[in-house]
């Protein structure tokens, strides 16, 4: 037992090592002008990509409930963020992380809403039912005065400048780091298990004293808040956002970097989210023949790997070493004793 | 007082009566066996008590407190476990994490806690590891501990599926034919286990089987339903002989 | 007499809705999927009609047989590629959802990449007013309406009469089961894809017929709002996609006369919402039960 609580607190600090080192290169690269200012906010887009893609995991590849309204929760958040630090008056390093949190906070009071209802359904059902409550959010901000209708809501400022590309990118990294780091403790939990346990059989889990009724809801109302926080990251990020930015074609590819990375798997939506994020910016000519091969692949994975490329298992590096030094070590053993 | 006590219950499945008018009860420690033909109802009966489906009339009383009305988890949390006639495992979770599942509810630590990992997680967690591999020992599983449950043969499943039962810790066991896909050898070692769980853990079992050796040498009672009535209750002696029993297994 | 003539629009637009639930709902009722790509199928449809007719100048009676056997072809391909590996394997529900919005994607895409994506004119049947008394409507309204109706019954017939049509109930109902009565569930399937498409087609022409425009991404919100249809009726029941195409329709002209034009998508959805808390099953379908 203490062998395993050792080898955690191990695995604990050389990921956060390895993640902060990352980050530390990055920022290097980035004020140093190696990675542009473009680069940079295509970097940010990446961890608000990865911030939808794990919290969209928690709901389809954890909980195992389709859901096709996710972009909804994301204009929550992305219209409630802007709007308060457009309208707070409070300089805008105060303002930004409250406006995330309360864009949060909103997406998730929808998550509530909408969820009461719709986690009574189960499969195709509840991914309509959700697709429906999406689109209606984007319906009616577009009928609404204060999120400025179909015209876009402009003039979000950013806490990037020309001269400073890297606060953006900074709160990206870390929000989407933390995040990361809290599904994880979270799937290893006593909830996690509750909430894994109804994707692998509901009425087993049910039978077993999990309140299935209660925990789908929390996981569904946490990515819902995840999601909004993604959407004030996404508004500031770019300054300017639209209803149309916001619908089912976005929560359609957010599903396809879950679903490409392995449902269940966050370290795979973090791979896949970050992959087709760039890839997506790089061939933005080529828009078209690009959305052809996301199809193809989509189609291709299904048919011969429905499990997605990770399919549930995560990638470790602490546990790639771990393997590593014990190969070695047993190496080296056999070599010992045949030289004996 | 009875453990469990079922009164006149019965449930209208679409207008054919699946079952009709049933009394049985269960004491502390008891093994008792509900038997009958295919389609008699006895897979209803667990339902029933599980709150799976709700009973169209009739009592169901554990310790003298009607569960009616209540939901399968609060059913389970208040001392009724079951198993399933085609295992329900949770198939891509450990073997220990299915046995942790089970016990979640006894544990108490809140969501931040458990993603902040705070000392009360570490705690909890690692009592309850210890408790999960204890009781794995019981069928000298406890070396599959960190496998997936799908990669168990059949027969583990089958046992792991009633350790899970047990590590909700019930005062009564419901098994829905746990012999069922077994060798004779396999249902021999069974009758072992399910006496030795009752000794161990004090609780009362009812159990669903179809292998009569089974049934007749483990159970200390027996309740017979034929299409949705019950037709003869009493010792594995007396329903030997029975005539209802014998005329509902063969035919008149 | 103003709620009058709007009910008849509602119902003009309903007939479309209708005709392409019907393949929604066939198709869930047999396989139970949720063919996400049914929707470009009405795009394939429209732009089949305006190649024939504008690009090589064909006659309508030309037109519209050639969209309707090209729909039913490329539905059947759909199933086959697409689809039948997955079936074939008892694949997961969200693998079957997911690979039909691949093809979704796919078809849309493609059709853009073809013909750009800017949106083309195309007419079908000349617009005239038709006076019955007091009341006022457009022929296109008319033509939609009886086109449906005569579509729904044939269907009907074909279903409940002809022996495919039974293997289909057959298999809906318990598709093991018809396999062991010697049924070729797989040339059902094909057929059953097929059929739906083709009511897809048809439900283009009278869709380029009311709006003489096609876009490639023009199948999203009409195969979503068909899908509305079909659910609201009771998914797998013929007549319930019709009576929720025409409930959609009416829905929708009345919120786009008395309440918002721009409100008439949340009107749609919120009666998916309504219906699924209230009856998932829908107005005419039939309930099942997991079992235990």
């Amino acid at each position: 037992m203490g062998s395993i609580k050792k080898k955690t607190g191990l695995y604990y600090i050389v990921n956060t090592v390895l993640v902060a080192l990352l980050f530390v290169i990055l920022l290097v690269l980035i004020n140093t002008g190696v990675i542009n200012r473009y680069n940079t906010q295509i970097l940010t887009f990446v961890c608000i990509n990865i911030i939808l893609a794990v919290s969209l995991n928690l709901v389809t590849g954890i909980l195992g409930q389709l859901v096709l309204g996710h972009a909804g929760f994301m204009l929550v958040g992305a219209y409630a963020s802007a709007l308060f630090t457009k309208n707070i008056g409070l300089p805008l390093s105060v303002s930004f992380p409250i406006s995330l949190m309360l864009g949060g906070l909103l997406a998730a009071a929808f998550g509530v809403i909408i969820g009461i209802p719709a986690l009574r359904l189960k499969g195709d059902y509840l991914a309509i039912i959700t697709l429906g409550f999406g689109e209606i959010i984007r319906v009616v901000s577009y009928n609404l005065e204060i999120t400025n209708g179909a015209k876009a809501l402009d003039g979000i400022k950013s806490l990037s400048s020309r001269q400073n590309p890297s606060p953006m990118f900074i709160y990206g990294y870390l929000t989407a780091a933390v995040i990361i780091v809290l599904l994880f403790t979270f799937g290893r939990s006593r909830h996690g298990r509750a909430v894994i346990s109804i994707r692998e059989d509901e009425i087993a889990a049910e039978a077993m004293g999990v309140n299935t009724v209660y925990y789908k809801l929390f996981a569904f109302v946490f990515a819902a808040f995840l999601a909004g926080i993604a959407g004030g990251l996404f508004a500031h990020n770019y300054g300017t956002i639209d209803p149309a930015k916001f619908d089912f074609n976005r929560s359609v590819e957010i599903l396809i970097m879950v679903v490409l990375g392995g449902m269940g798997s966050i370290t795979g939506s973090v791979i896949s989210a970050g992959a087709l994020t760039i890839l997506s910016e790089k061939l933005r000519e080529f828009s078209q023949y690009r959305m052809i091969l996301y199809a193809v692949i989509l189609i291709l994975v299904m048919l011969f790997k429905p499990s997605g490329l990770m399919g549930r298992y995560e990638i470790s590096i602490p546990g790639l070493m771990h393997r590593l030094v014990r190969k070695i070590r047993d190496r080296k053993k056999v070599a010992k004793t045949g030289e004996a | 007082m009875h453990l469990l006590e079922i009164k006149d219950l019965g449930i209208i499945f679409g207008g054919l009566q699946a079952l009709n008018d049933l009394h049985l009860v269960v004491d502390d420690k008891e093994i008792v066996g509900l038997i009958g033909p295919n389609g008699a109802g006895k897979t209803t009966v667990f339902n029933l008590l599980t709150g799976v489906y709700p009973p169209s009339g009739g009592a169901i009383r554990l310790e003298g407190n009607s569960i009616i009305g209540k939901k399968p988890f609060q059913i389970n949390r208040i001392g009724i476990a079951r198993t399933f006639q085609n295992i329900r495992l949770f198939k891509y979770m450990s073997v220990a994490d299915n046995i942790k599942l089970a016990m979640n509810h006894n544990m108490k630590y809140n969501v931040v806690s458990g993603m902040l990992r705070l000392p009360s997680f570490w705690r909890e967690e690692r009592a309850i590891d210890k408790k999960a591999r204890e009781l794995l020992k019981i069928f000298d599983m406890e070396e599959l501990a960190d496998q997936m449950a799908s990669s168990l043969p059949y027969g583990q499943q089958r046992k792991l599926e009633i350790l899970r039962a047990l590590a909700s810790n019930p005062k009564l066991l419901l098994l829905d034919e746990p012999a069922a896909g077994m060798n004779p050898t396999e249902t021999r070692d069974l009758m072992e286990v399910i006496r030795r769980i009752r000794d161990r853990f004090n609780v009362a079992i009812l159990l669903i089987e179809h292998d009569m050796s089974l049934v007749m040498n483990v159970c200390e009672r027996l309740y017979v339903l034929d299409y949705g009535n019950l037709i003869a209750a009493g010792t594995p002696e007396q329903i030997r002989t029975d005539e209802k029993v014998i005329a509902a297994y063969l035919g008149k | 007499m103003d709620f009058l003539k709007h009910i008849i629009n509602g119902l003009g637009l309903g007939s479309i809705y209708a005709l392409v639930a019907l393949g929604y709902s066939m198709v869930y009722g047999i396989v139970q999927l949720i063919n996400f790509a049914h929707g470009d199928i009405i795009m394939v449809g429209g732009y089949t009609l305006y190649v024939v007719m504008a690009s090589l100048g064909l006659p309508l009676w030309v037109a519209v047989p050639a969209s309707i056997l090209l729909c039913a072809l490329v539905g059947m391909i759909i199933e086959r590629v697409a689809y039948q590996r997955l079936l074939v394997h008892n694949a997961a529900r969200i693998s079957l959802l997911i690979t039909a919005m691949g093809v979704s994607i796919f078809l849309q895409n493609s059709f853009m990449l073809m013909f750009g994506s800017a949106p083309k004119h195309i007419s079908v049947f000349p617009s005239q007013l038709i006076r019955l008394g007091s009341l006022e409507m457009d022929s296109s309204t008319a033509i939609n309406i009886v086109v449906s109706v005569m579509m729904m019954a044939a269907l009907q017939i074909l279903v409940n009469k002809s022996k495919i049509g039974k293997a289909m109930k057959a298999t809906s109902e318990d598709s093991g089961a018809a396999k062991l009565m010697g049924i070729n569930t797989y040339k059902v399937i094909a057929f059953t894809f097929a059929l739906g498409s083709a009511m897809a087609a048809v439900g283009a022409i009278l869709y380029c017929n009311t709006y003489p425009q096609i876009k490639p991404d023009m199948g999203n919100l009409l195969g979503l709002k068909a899908f509305v249809a079909a659910v609201l009726g009771g998914i797998g029941s013929i007549p319930g996609a019709m009576l929720g195409g025409y409930i959609l329709g009416v829905a929708e002209s009345l919120t786009m006369a008395y309440i918002s034009t721009t409100l008439t998508d949340a009107v749609v959805f919120g009666i998916l919402i309504l219906m699924l808390s209230v009856k998932p099953s829908g107005l005419m379908g039939k309930n099942r039960k997991e079992k235990v």
